[in-house]
Protein backbone atom coordinates (compact mmCIF):
# COMPACT_ATOMS: atom_id res chain seq x y z
CA UNK A 1 0.00 0.00 0.00
CA UNK A 2 1.08 3.57 -0.57
CA UNK A 3 0.35 6.79 1.19
CA UNK A 4 1.35 10.41 0.74
CA UNK A 5 2.81 12.27 3.70
CA UNK A 6 4.25 15.75 3.43
CA UNK A 7 4.13 15.50 -0.34
CA UNK A 8 6.11 12.29 -0.42
CA UNK A 9 4.81 8.86 -1.38
CA UNK A 10 5.77 6.13 1.08
CA UNK A 11 4.85 2.46 1.32
CA UNK A 12 2.88 1.39 4.37
CA UNK A 13 1.31 -1.81 5.71
CA UNK A 14 -2.42 -2.17 6.20
CA UNK A 15 -2.28 -0.48 9.59
CA UNK A 16 -0.36 2.48 8.22
CA UNK A 17 3.12 1.63 9.50
CA UNK A 18 5.96 2.49 7.12
CA UNK A 19 7.53 -0.58 5.58
CA UNK A 20 10.77 1.11 4.53
CA UNK A 21 12.58 3.19 7.12
CA UNK A 22 14.70 4.76 4.37
CA UNK A 23 11.61 6.67 3.20
CA UNK A 24 11.17 8.35 6.60
CA UNK A 25 11.83 12.01 7.37
CA UNK A 26 10.85 14.40 10.14
CA UNK A 27 7.97 15.95 8.19
CA UNK A 28 6.43 12.52 7.81
CA UNK A 29 6.65 12.01 11.59
CA UNK A 30 4.89 15.34 12.13
CA UNK A 31 2.02 14.37 9.81
CA UNK A 32 1.58 10.93 11.35
CA UNK A 33 1.63 12.65 14.75
CA UNK A 34 -1.34 14.78 13.72
CA UNK A 35 -3.21 11.65 12.60
CA UNK A 36 -2.85 10.08 16.02
CA UNK A 37 -3.66 13.27 17.88
CA UNK A 38 -0.18 14.50 18.77
CA UNK A 39 -0.09 17.99 17.36
CA UNK A 40 3.18 19.37 18.54
CA UNK A 41 6.49 17.57 18.38
CA UNK A 42 9.30 18.61 20.70
CA UNK A 43 12.97 17.69 20.60
CA UNK A 44 12.18 15.04 23.21
CA UNK A 45 9.71 13.40 20.81
CA UNK A 46 12.40 13.25 18.15
CA UNK A 47 14.95 11.89 20.59
CA UNK A 48 12.60 9.02 21.38
CA UNK A 49 11.93 8.40 17.69
CA UNK A 50 15.66 8.30 16.94
CA UNK A 51 16.19 5.85 19.79
CA UNK A 52 13.44 3.56 18.46
CA UNK A 53 14.89 3.65 14.95
CA UNK A 54 18.28 2.80 16.36
CA UNK A 55 16.90 -0.18 18.29
CA UNK A 56 15.06 -1.31 15.16
CA UNK A 57 18.31 -1.24 13.15
CA UNK A 58 19.95 -3.34 15.86
CA UNK A 59 16.95 -5.74 15.71
CA UNK A 60 16.21 -5.30 19.41
CA UNK A 61 12.58 -6.11 20.30
CA UNK A 62 10.87 -2.99 21.62
CA UNK A 63 9.14 -2.69 24.94
CA UNK A 64 7.84 0.21 26.99
CA UNK A 65 10.09 -0.99 29.78
CA UNK A 66 13.07 -0.84 27.44
CA UNK A 67 12.34 2.74 26.37
CA UNK A 68 11.91 3.60 30.06
CA UNK A 69 15.46 2.40 30.65
CA UNK A 70 16.91 4.19 27.60
CA UNK A 71 17.99 7.19 29.62
CA UNK A 72 15.96 9.47 27.33
CA UNK A 73 12.60 9.33 29.10
CA UNK A 74 11.08 7.37 31.95
CA UNK A 75 7.83 5.48 31.37
CA UNK A 76 5.68 8.28 32.74
CA UNK A 77 7.25 10.82 30.37
CA UNK A 78 6.82 8.41 27.46
CA UNK A 79 3.09 8.29 28.20
CA UNK A 80 2.97 12.06 28.40
CA UNK A 81 4.69 12.43 25.03
CA UNK A 82 2.58 9.78 23.28
CA UNK A 83 -0.73 9.59 25.18
CA UNK A 84 -2.86 6.44 24.83
CA UNK A 85 -0.44 4.57 22.62
CA UNK A 86 3.14 5.15 23.71
CA UNK A 87 4.72 2.31 21.79
CA UNK A 88 2.16 2.03 19.00
CA UNK A 89 2.13 5.72 18.14
CA UNK A 90 5.84 6.34 18.63
CA UNK A 91 6.70 3.37 16.40
CA UNK A 92 4.32 4.59 13.73
CA UNK A 93 5.83 8.05 13.86
CA UNK A 94 9.35 6.60 13.82
CA UNK A 95 8.57 4.74 10.60
CA UNK A 96 9.25 1.30 12.04
CA UNK A 97 6.96 -1.78 12.21
CA UNK A 98 4.24 -2.09 14.83
CA UNK A 99 5.73 -3.77 17.90
CA UNK A 100 4.65 -7.38 18.20
CA UNK A 101 2.31 -8.32 20.95
CA UNK A 102 0.81 -11.73 20.65
CA UNK A 103 -2.78 -12.45 21.46
CA UNK B 1 31.54 -38.80 27.10
CA UNK B 2 29.84 -35.59 25.95
CA UNK B 3 27.50 -33.62 28.16
CA UNK B 4 24.11 -32.11 27.47
CA UNK B 5 22.54 -30.04 30.24
CA UNK B 6 18.90 -28.91 30.37
CA UNK B 7 17.97 -26.05 32.72
CA UNK B 8 14.39 -26.26 34.04
CA UNK B 9 12.22 -29.36 34.38
CA UNK B 10 8.84 -27.81 33.61
CA UNK B 11 6.84 -28.43 30.45
CA UNK B 12 9.58 -27.68 27.92
CA UNK B 13 12.61 -29.11 29.74
CA UNK B 14 10.88 -32.38 30.58
CA UNK B 15 9.72 -32.84 26.98
CA UNK B 16 13.26 -32.21 25.72
CA UNK B 17 14.68 -34.79 28.14
CA UNK B 18 12.08 -37.31 26.95
CA UNK B 19 12.85 -36.64 23.28
CA UNK B 20 16.63 -36.64 23.60
CA UNK B 21 16.99 -39.78 25.70
CA UNK B 22 15.36 -41.63 22.80
CA UNK B 23 17.64 -40.08 20.18
CA UNK B 24 21.11 -39.68 21.68
CA UNK B 25 23.44 -42.65 22.03
CA UNK B 26 23.79 -43.54 25.70
CA UNK B 27 27.44 -44.43 25.29
CA UNK B 28 28.20 -40.98 23.82
CA UNK B 29 26.00 -38.56 25.75
CA UNK B 30 25.24 -37.88 29.39
CA UNK B 31 22.02 -35.89 29.86
CA UNK B 32 21.44 -33.84 33.03
CA UNK B 33 18.38 -31.76 33.94
CA UNK B 34 18.26 -29.21 36.77
CA UNK B 35 15.27 -27.77 38.63
CA UNK B 36 14.89 -26.10 42.00
CA UNK B 37 11.52 -27.65 42.94
CA UNK B 38 10.01 -31.04 43.72
CA UNK B 39 6.62 -30.38 42.17
CA UNK B 40 5.58 -30.21 38.53
CA UNK B 41 2.40 -28.14 38.22
CA UNK B 42 -0.07 -28.52 35.39
CA UNK B 43 -0.36 -24.74 34.98
CA UNK B 44 -3.38 -24.69 32.63
CA UNK B 45 -5.25 -26.20 35.61
CA UNK B 46 -4.66 -22.99 37.61
CA UNK B 47 -7.53 -21.47 35.63
CA UNK B 48 -9.97 -23.94 37.15
CA UNK B 49 -8.75 -23.90 40.78
CA UNK B 50 -10.39 -20.59 41.78
CA UNK B 51 -13.81 -21.90 40.69
CA UNK B 52 -13.40 -25.17 42.59
CA UNK B 53 -13.62 -27.10 39.28
CA UNK B 54 -10.19 -28.66 39.83
CA UNK B 55 -8.82 -29.67 43.20
CA UNK B 56 -5.19 -28.94 44.13
CA UNK B 57 -4.26 -32.61 43.71
CA UNK B 58 -5.46 -32.50 40.09
CA UNK B 59 -2.72 -30.08 39.06
CA UNK B 60 0.41 -31.31 40.82
CA UNK B 61 2.70 -34.29 40.55
CA UNK B 62 6.28 -34.97 41.47
CA UNK B 63 8.88 -33.74 38.96
CA UNK B 64 10.80 -37.01 39.35
CA UNK B 65 7.91 -39.02 37.93
CA UNK B 66 8.45 -37.53 34.47
CA UNK B 67 12.21 -37.53 34.18
CA UNK B 68 12.99 -40.48 31.90
CA UNK B 69 15.33 -43.24 33.05
CA UNK B 70 18.89 -42.49 32.04
CA UNK B 71 18.56 -38.74 32.58
CA UNK B 72 20.19 -37.38 35.72
CA UNK B 73 18.00 -34.97 37.73
CA UNK B 74 19.64 -32.42 40.01
CA UNK B 75 17.38 -30.58 42.45
CA UNK B 76 19.07 -27.26 43.04
CA UNK B 77 18.66 -23.62 42.20
CA UNK B 78 20.70 -22.47 39.21
CA UNK B 79 22.87 -19.50 40.06
CA UNK B 80 24.38 -18.51 36.72
CA UNK B 81 25.69 -19.57 33.34
CA UNK B 82 29.28 -18.81 32.41
CA UNK B 83 28.98 -19.05 28.65
CA UNK B 84 32.67 -18.42 28.04
CA UNK B 85 33.74 -21.52 29.93
CA UNK B 86 30.63 -23.59 29.01
CA UNK B 87 29.76 -23.99 32.68
CA UNK B 88 26.58 -23.74 34.75
CA UNK B 89 27.05 -22.86 38.41
CA UNK B 90 24.42 -24.04 40.91
CA UNK B 91 23.55 -22.28 44.14
CA UNK B 92 25.38 -24.88 46.24
CA UNK B 93 28.55 -24.17 44.28
CA UNK B 94 28.43 -27.25 42.05
CA UNK B 95 29.77 -26.62 38.56
CA UNK B 96 28.30 -28.42 35.57
CA UNK B 97 30.23 -28.26 32.32
CA UNK B 98 28.42 -28.89 29.07
CA UNK B 99 28.92 -29.38 25.36
CA UNK B 100 25.32 -28.40 24.66
CA UNK B 101 23.05 -26.34 26.92
CA UNK B 102 19.27 -26.12 26.60
CA UNK B 103 17.45 -23.32 28.42
CA UNK B 104 13.90 -24.09 29.58
CA UNK B 105 13.51 -22.00 32.71
CA UNK B 106 10.15 -20.52 31.74
CA UNK B 107 8.67 -17.24 32.95
CA UNK B 108 7.06 -16.25 36.22
CA UNK B 109 5.02 -13.47 37.71
CA UNK B 110 6.76 -10.44 39.17
CA UNK B 111 4.09 -8.59 41.19
CA UNK B 112 6.80 -6.42 42.77
CA UNK B 113 7.16 -4.56 39.46
CA UNK B 114 4.02 -2.47 39.97
CA UNK B 115 3.80 -0.12 42.91
CA UNK B 116 1.02 -1.11 45.31
CA UNK B 117 0.44 -4.60 43.97
CA UNK B 118 2.35 -6.48 46.67
CA UNK B 119 1.63 -5.31 50.18
CA UNK B 120 -1.25 -5.10 52.63
CA UNK B 121 -3.92 -5.97 50.07
CA UNK B 122 -2.14 -8.83 48.29
CA UNK B 123 -4.29 -11.95 48.67
CA UNK B 124 -6.93 -9.90 50.52
CA UNK B 125 -8.51 -7.88 47.69
CA UNK B 126 -5.76 -8.26 45.05
CA UNK B 127 -5.06 -11.71 43.61
CA UNK B 128 -3.31 -13.51 40.80
CA UNK B 129 -4.19 -16.98 39.52
CA UNK B 130 -0.94 -17.61 37.63
CA UNK B 131 0.64 -19.26 40.67
CA UNK B 132 -0.61 -22.25 42.64
CA UNK B 133 -0.74 -20.17 45.85
CA UNK B 134 -2.56 -17.31 44.13
CA UNK B 135 -5.16 -19.57 42.54
CA UNK B 136 -5.90 -21.21 45.91
CA UNK B 137 -6.08 -17.90 47.78
CA UNK B 138 -8.53 -16.65 45.14
CA UNK B 139 -10.61 -19.83 45.47
CA UNK B 140 -10.97 -19.18 49.19
CA UNK B 141 -11.93 -15.58 48.53
CA UNK B 142 -14.53 -16.48 45.88
CA UNK B 143 -16.13 -19.11 48.10
CA UNK B 144 -17.75 -16.44 50.23
CA UNK B 145 -17.48 -13.26 48.18
CA UNK B 146 -20.85 -11.54 48.12
CA UNK B 147 -20.33 -9.52 44.95
CA UNK B 148 -19.19 -6.05 43.92
CA UNK B 149 -16.79 -4.76 41.30
CA UNK B 150 -14.63 -7.52 39.87
CA UNK B 151 -11.78 -6.25 37.74
CA UNK B 152 -9.70 -8.64 35.63
CA UNK B 153 -6.51 -6.95 34.64
CA UNK B 154 -3.39 -7.54 32.53
CA UNK B 155 -0.39 -5.51 33.69
CA UNK B 156 1.81 -5.70 30.60
CA UNK B 157 2.61 -7.96 27.66
CA UNK B 158 3.99 -10.48 26.99
CA UNK B 159 2.36 -12.91 29.43
CA UNK B 160 2.16 -16.66 29.28
CA UNK B 161 -1.09 -18.08 28.02
CA UNK B 162 -2.38 -14.70 26.78
CA UNK B 163 -5.95 -16.00 26.54
CA UNK B 164 -6.16 -17.17 30.18
CA UNK B 165 -7.34 -13.79 31.56
CA UNK B 166 -10.23 -13.74 29.08
CA UNK B 167 -11.10 -17.31 29.93
CA UNK B 168 -11.09 -16.30 33.58
CA UNK B 169 -13.58 -13.51 32.81
CA UNK B 170 -15.91 -15.88 30.94
CA UNK B 171 -15.72 -18.56 33.64
CA UNK B 172 -16.33 -15.95 36.35
CA UNK B 173 -19.54 -14.92 34.56
CA UNK B 174 -20.77 -18.54 34.57
CA UNK B 175 -19.61 -19.05 38.17
CA UNK B 176 -21.62 -16.09 39.48
CA UNK B 177 -24.69 -17.03 37.40
CA UNK B 178 -24.59 -20.52 38.93
CA UNK B 179 -24.23 -19.00 42.38
CA UNK B 180 -27.24 -16.80 41.69
CA UNK B 181 -25.39 -13.53 42.31
CA UNK B 182 -24.43 -12.43 38.79
CA UNK B 183 -26.64 -9.34 39.17
CA UNK B 184 -24.51 -8.28 42.13
CA UNK B 185 -21.24 -8.61 40.24
CA UNK B 186 -19.95 -5.99 37.86
CA UNK B 187 -17.21 -7.48 35.63
CA UNK B 188 -14.64 -5.26 33.89
CA UNK B 189 -11.74 -6.46 31.74
CA UNK B 190 -8.79 -4.05 31.72
CA UNK B 191 -5.99 -4.54 29.19
CA UNK B 192 -2.94 -2.63 27.92
CA UNK B 193 -3.81 -3.82 24.40
CA UNK B 194 -6.22 -1.99 22.10
CA UNK B 195 -8.85 -4.68 22.52
CA UNK B 196 -9.66 -8.01 24.15
CA UNK B 197 -8.64 -9.83 21.01
CA UNK B 198 -5.73 -8.17 19.32
CA UNK B 199 -5.85 -10.17 16.13
CA UNK B 200 -8.32 -8.66 13.72
CA UNK B 201 -10.21 -11.82 12.75
CA UNK B 202 -10.54 -12.95 16.35
CA UNK B 203 -11.92 -9.56 17.29
CA UNK B 204 -14.55 -9.68 14.57
CA UNK B 205 -15.52 -13.23 15.44
CA UNK B 206 -15.46 -12.96 19.22
CA UNK B 207 -16.43 -9.52 20.42
CA UNK B 208 -20.01 -10.79 20.86
CA UNK B 209 -18.79 -12.98 23.74
CA UNK B 210 -18.02 -9.98 25.92
CA UNK B 211 -21.26 -8.25 24.98
CA UNK B 212 -23.41 -11.33 25.60
CA UNK B 213 -21.87 -11.84 29.00
CA UNK B 214 -22.11 -8.20 29.95
CA UNK B 215 -18.38 -7.81 30.53
CA UNK B 216 -17.10 -4.26 30.16
CA UNK B 217 -13.75 -3.65 28.56
CA UNK B 218 -11.22 -0.90 29.24
CA UNK B 219 -8.50 -1.06 26.53
CA UNK B 220 -5.15 0.78 26.22
CA UNK B 221 -4.78 0.88 30.00
CA UNK B 222 -1.20 0.89 31.25
CA UNK B 223 -1.19 0.62 35.03
CA UNK B 224 1.07 3.05 36.86
CA UNK B 225 0.14 2.05 40.40
CA UNK B 226 -2.50 0.25 42.43
CA UNK B 227 -4.24 2.01 45.27
CA UNK B 228 -5.31 -0.92 47.45
CA UNK B 229 -6.70 1.24 50.23
CA UNK B 230 -9.17 3.03 47.99
CA UNK B 231 -9.65 0.05 45.67
CA UNK B 232 -8.55 1.44 42.32
CA UNK B 233 -5.99 0.91 39.62
CA UNK B 234 -4.53 4.04 38.07
CA UNK B 235 -2.90 4.33 34.65
CA UNK B 236 -0.09 6.57 33.42
CA UNK B 237 -2.58 8.94 31.84
CA UNK B 238 -4.44 9.33 35.17
CA UNK B 239 -7.43 7.14 34.26
CA UNK B 240 -8.83 5.18 37.23
CA UNK B 241 -10.75 1.91 37.40
CA UNK B 242 -12.34 1.09 40.78
CA UNK B 243 -12.45 -2.46 42.16
CA UNK B 244 -13.66 -4.45 45.14
CA UNK B 245 -11.84 -7.53 43.93
CA UNK B 246 -8.87 -7.26 41.59
CA UNK B 247 -7.66 -10.32 39.70
CA UNK B 248 -4.45 -9.20 38.06
CA UNK B 249 -1.92 -10.83 35.80
CA UNK B 250 1.30 -9.28 37.10
CA UNK B 251 4.26 -8.52 34.85
CA UNK B 252 5.75 -11.78 33.59
CA UNK B 253 9.53 -12.08 33.55
CA UNK B 254 12.14 -14.70 32.82
CA UNK B 255 14.29 -15.95 35.69
CA UNK B 256 16.86 -13.58 37.26
CA UNK B 257 19.49 -16.14 36.42
CA UNK B 258 19.49 -14.63 32.92
CA UNK B 259 20.40 -11.16 34.14
CA UNK B 260 22.98 -12.59 36.55
CA UNK B 261 24.53 -14.36 33.55
CA UNK B 262 24.31 -11.26 31.37
CA UNK B 263 22.30 -13.02 28.67
CA UNK B 264 18.73 -11.75 29.07
CA UNK B 265 16.85 -8.78 27.62
CA UNK B 266 15.13 -6.21 29.86
CA UNK B 267 12.45 -8.78 30.80
CA UNK B 268 15.09 -11.51 31.37
CA UNK B 269 14.09 -13.30 28.16
CA UNK B 270 16.83 -14.89 26.10
CA UNK B 271 17.44 -13.58 22.56
CA UNK B 272 16.75 -16.61 20.37
CA UNK B 273 16.42 -17.26 16.65
CA UNK B 274 12.67 -17.46 16.14
CA UNK B 275 12.87 -20.26 13.57
CA UNK B 276 15.80 -22.48 14.65
CA UNK B 277 15.63 -21.95 18.44
CA UNK B 278 19.37 -21.53 18.68
CA UNK B 279 20.11 -18.64 21.05
CA UNK B 280 21.99 -15.56 19.96
CA UNK B 281 24.10 -15.97 23.10
CA UNK B 282 26.38 -18.73 21.81
CA UNK B 283 26.00 -21.44 19.18
CA UNK B 284 25.97 -24.34 21.65
CA UNK B 285 23.13 -22.80 23.70
CA UNK B 286 19.52 -23.45 22.64
CA UNK B 287 16.25 -22.32 24.19
CA UNK B 288 12.56 -23.13 24.05
CA UNK B 289 9.33 -22.52 25.92
CA UNK B 290 8.53 -19.37 27.85
CA UNK B 291 12.14 -18.30 28.53
CA UNK B 292 12.87 -17.13 24.95
CA UNK B 293 12.14 -13.77 23.34
CA UNK B 294 10.62 -15.28 20.18
CA UNK B 295 7.39 -13.50 19.19
CA UNK B 296 5.21 -16.61 19.58
CA UNK B 297 2.65 -17.17 22.34
CA UNK B 298 4.10 -18.37 25.61
CA UNK B 299 2.10 -21.58 25.86
CA UNK B 300 2.59 -25.26 26.55
CA UNK B 301 1.31 -26.09 23.08
CA UNK B 302 4.00 -23.88 21.57
CA UNK B 303 6.67 -25.51 23.76
CA UNK B 304 5.42 -28.88 22.50
CA UNK B 305 5.82 -27.93 18.83
CA UNK B 306 9.17 -26.33 19.57
CA UNK B 307 10.43 -29.45 21.36
CA UNK B 308 9.96 -31.59 18.25
CA UNK B 309 11.77 -29.09 16.06
CA UNK B 310 14.55 -28.38 18.54
CA UNK B 311 15.23 -32.11 18.95
CA UNK B 312 15.88 -32.35 15.23
CA UNK B 313 18.07 -29.28 15.32
CA UNK B 314 20.15 -30.59 18.22
CA UNK B 315 20.81 -33.76 16.20
CA UNK B 316 21.80 -31.67 13.17
CA UNK B 317 24.05 -29.52 15.35
CA UNK B 318 25.80 -32.61 16.71
CA UNK B 319 26.41 -33.83 13.17
CA UNK B 320 27.79 -30.43 12.22
CA UNK B 321 24.97 -29.80 9.73
CA UNK B 322 22.96 -26.67 9.13
CA UNK B 323 19.96 -26.13 11.43
CA UNK B 324 16.45 -26.17 10.01
CA UNK B 325 14.44 -22.92 10.35
CA UNK B 326 11.32 -24.98 10.94
CA UNK B 327 9.55 -23.34 13.85
CA UNK B 328 6.78 -21.19 12.37
CA UNK B 329 5.30 -19.82 15.60
CA UNK B 330 2.51 -22.40 15.60
CA UNK B 331 0.16 -22.20 18.59
CA UNK B 332 -2.99 -24.12 19.25
CA UNK B 333 -5.13 -23.04 22.18
CA UNK B 334 -8.50 -23.82 23.63
CA UNK B 335 -10.38 -20.84 25.02
CA UNK B 336 -12.95 -21.59 27.71
CA UNK B 337 -16.04 -19.47 27.13
CA UNK B 338 -18.17 -20.61 30.07
CA UNK B 339 -21.34 -22.71 30.32
CA UNK B 340 -19.42 -25.85 29.36
CA UNK B 341 -18.24 -24.54 26.01
CA UNK B 342 -14.91 -23.57 24.51
CA UNK B 343 -13.33 -22.26 21.33
CA UNK B 344 -10.23 -23.51 19.61
CA UNK B 345 -7.73 -21.26 17.87
CA UNK B 346 -4.82 -22.25 15.64
CA UNK B 347 -2.31 -19.70 14.35
CA UNK B 348 1.36 -18.95 13.70
CA UNK B 349 3.81 -16.07 13.02
CA UNK B 350 2.26 -15.48 9.65
CA UNK B 351 -1.43 -16.31 9.94
CA UNK B 352 -4.04 -15.04 12.35
CA UNK B 353 -6.40 -17.53 13.98
CA UNK B 354 -8.50 -18.87 11.14
CA UNK B 355 -11.87 -20.57 10.98
CA UNK B 356 -12.25 -24.12 9.70
CA UNK B 357 -11.84 -27.64 11.08
CA UNK B 358 -9.15 -29.27 13.20
CA UNK B 359 -7.22 -31.56 13.01
CA UNK B 360 -8.83 -33.14 9.91
CA UNK B 361 -9.61 -30.92 6.94
CA UNK B 362 -13.37 -30.72 6.39
CA UNK B 363 -14.12 -33.21 9.16
CA UNK B 364 -12.75 -31.84 12.38
CA UNK B 365 -14.19 -32.96 14.71
CA UNK B 366 -13.11 -29.73 16.35
CA UNK B 367 -14.33 -26.41 14.96
CA UNK B 368 -11.94 -23.50 14.90
CA UNK B 369 -13.09 -20.11 16.17
CA UNK B 370 -16.56 -21.44 17.01
CA UNK B 371 -17.87 -22.28 20.46
CA UNK B 372 -18.74 -25.90 21.13
CA UNK B 373 -19.09 -28.42 23.93
CA UNK B 374 -16.62 -30.71 22.22
CA UNK B 375 -13.92 -28.05 22.46
CA UNK B 376 -14.58 -27.77 26.19
CA UNK B 377 -14.18 -31.53 26.58
CA UNK B 378 -11.01 -31.21 24.52
CA UNK B 379 -9.67 -28.69 27.00
CA UNK B 380 -10.51 -30.91 29.97
CA UNK B 381 -9.05 -33.99 28.26
CA UNK B 382 -5.87 -32.04 27.74
CA UNK B 383 -4.78 -32.64 31.33
CA UNK B 384 -4.56 -36.37 30.64
CA UNK B 385 -2.82 -35.74 27.34
CA UNK B 386 -0.33 -33.47 29.11
CA UNK B 387 0.75 -35.97 31.77
CA UNK B 388 0.58 -39.06 29.58
CA UNK B 389 1.52 -37.95 26.07
CA UNK B 390 3.27 -34.58 26.07
CA UNK B 391 5.71 -34.92 28.95
CA UNK B 392 6.90 -38.41 27.91
CA UNK B 393 7.17 -37.05 24.31
CA UNK B 394 4.77 -39.59 22.81
CA UNK B 395 3.67 -38.49 19.37
CA UNK B 396 0.23 -36.94 19.27
CA UNK B 397 -1.53 -38.42 16.28
CA UNK B 398 -2.49 -36.02 13.47
CA UNK B 399 -1.06 -32.89 15.07
CA UNK B 400 1.97 -31.47 13.30
CA UNK B 401 4.50 -29.02 14.68
CA UNK B 402 4.07 -26.76 11.66
CA UNK B 403 0.67 -25.19 11.20
CA UNK B 404 -1.32 -27.15 8.64
CA UNK B 405 -3.30 -25.12 6.12
CA UNK B 406 -5.67 -27.88 5.09
CA UNK B 407 -9.34 -27.38 5.91
CA UNK B 408 -8.89 -23.81 7.05
CA UNK B 409 -10.29 -20.65 5.57
CA UNK B 410 -7.58 -18.20 4.56
CA UNK B 411 -8.34 -15.14 2.55
C1 LIG C 1 -3.15 -19.94 34.40
C2 LIG C 1 -2.39 -20.55 33.25
C3 LIG C 1 -3.09 -21.18 32.24
C4 LIG C 1 -2.42 -21.74 31.16
N1 LIG C 1 -3.16 -22.37 30.19
C5 LIG C 1 -2.52 -22.92 29.12
C6 LIG C 1 -3.27 -23.60 28.10
O1 LIG C 1 -4.49 -23.72 28.17
N2 LIG C 1 -2.59 -24.12 27.05
C7 LIG C 1 -1.23 -24.02 26.93
O2 LIG C 1 -0.67 -24.51 25.96
N3 LIG C 1 -0.49 -23.37 27.89
C8 LIG C 1 -1.09 -22.84 28.98
N4 LIG C 1 -0.36 -22.21 29.96
C9 LIG C 1 1.08 -21.94 29.73
C10 LIG C 1 2.01 -23.11 30.03
O3 LIG C 1 1.80 -23.60 31.32
C11 LIG C 1 3.45 -22.63 29.89
O4 LIG C 1 3.60 -21.99 28.65
C12 LIG C 1 4.45 -23.79 29.95
O5 LIG C 1 4.43 -24.36 31.22
C13 LIG C 1 5.86 -23.30 29.61
O6 LIG C 1 6.81 -24.30 29.83
P1 LIG C 1 8.29 -23.95 30.25
O7 LIG C 1 8.98 -25.26 30.40
O8 LIG C 1 8.86 -22.95 29.33
O9 LIG C 1 8.18 -23.26 31.69
P2 LIG C 1 7.69 -23.92 33.07
O10 LIG C 1 6.79 -25.07 32.79
O11 LIG C 1 7.16 -22.82 33.88
O12 LIG C 1 9.02 -24.52 33.72
C14 LIG C 1 10.14 -23.76 34.12
C15 LIG C 1 10.91 -24.55 35.15
O13 LIG C 1 12.20 -23.96 35.33
C16 LIG C 1 12.52 -23.96 36.70
N5 LIG C 1 13.47 -22.87 36.99
C17 LIG C 1 13.39 -21.59 36.59
N6 LIG C 1 14.43 -20.88 37.08
C18 LIG C 1 15.19 -21.74 37.80
C19 LIG C 1 16.40 -21.60 38.55
N7 LIG C 1 17.03 -20.43 38.66
N8 LIG C 1 16.89 -22.70 39.17
C20 LIG C 1 16.26 -23.89 39.07
N9 LIG C 1 15.12 -24.08 38.38
C21 LIG C 1 14.58 -23.01 37.75
C22 LIG C 1 11.19 -23.76 37.40
O14 LIG C 1 11.26 -24.24 38.74
C23 LIG C 1 10.23 -24.56 36.52
O15 LIG C 1 10.06 -25.87 36.97
C24 LIG C 1 -1.00 -21.67 31.08
C25 LIG C 1 -0.28 -21.04 32.10
C26 LIG C 1 -0.96 -20.49 33.19
C27 LIG C 1 -0.18 -19.83 34.30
Amino acid sequence: MEKVYAGQTVSVDKEGYLTDLAQWNKDIAIEIGKEVGINELTDKHFEVLAYLQDQQRKEVALSIRGVGKSGIVDIKQLYELFPKGPLKFSSKMAGIPKPKSCI
Amino acid sequence: MKKLVILGAGTAGTMMASHLIKKLKKSDWEITIVDQYKTHYYQPGFLFLPFDTYKPEDVKKSIDEFIPKGVKLIREKIDFIDKDSDTVVLENGTKLTYDILILATGTKTAPGEVQGMLGDYWYKTIFDFYTFEGALALRDKLRDWKGGKLVIHITEMPIKCPVAPLEFAFLADTFFINKGIRDKVDITYVTPLSGAFTKEKCTTALTYLLKDKNIKIVPDFAVEHIDGENGKIVDYGGEEVPFDLLVTIPTNMGDDLMSRSGIGDDMNYVPTDKNTLQTKVKENIFALGDCTNVPASKAGSVAHFQAEILTENILLYIEGKELKPDFDGHANCFIETGHGKALLIDFNYEYEPVSGKFPFAGIGPLNLLTESRLNHWGKLAFRWVYWNMLLPARKLPFITPKMSKAGKNFD
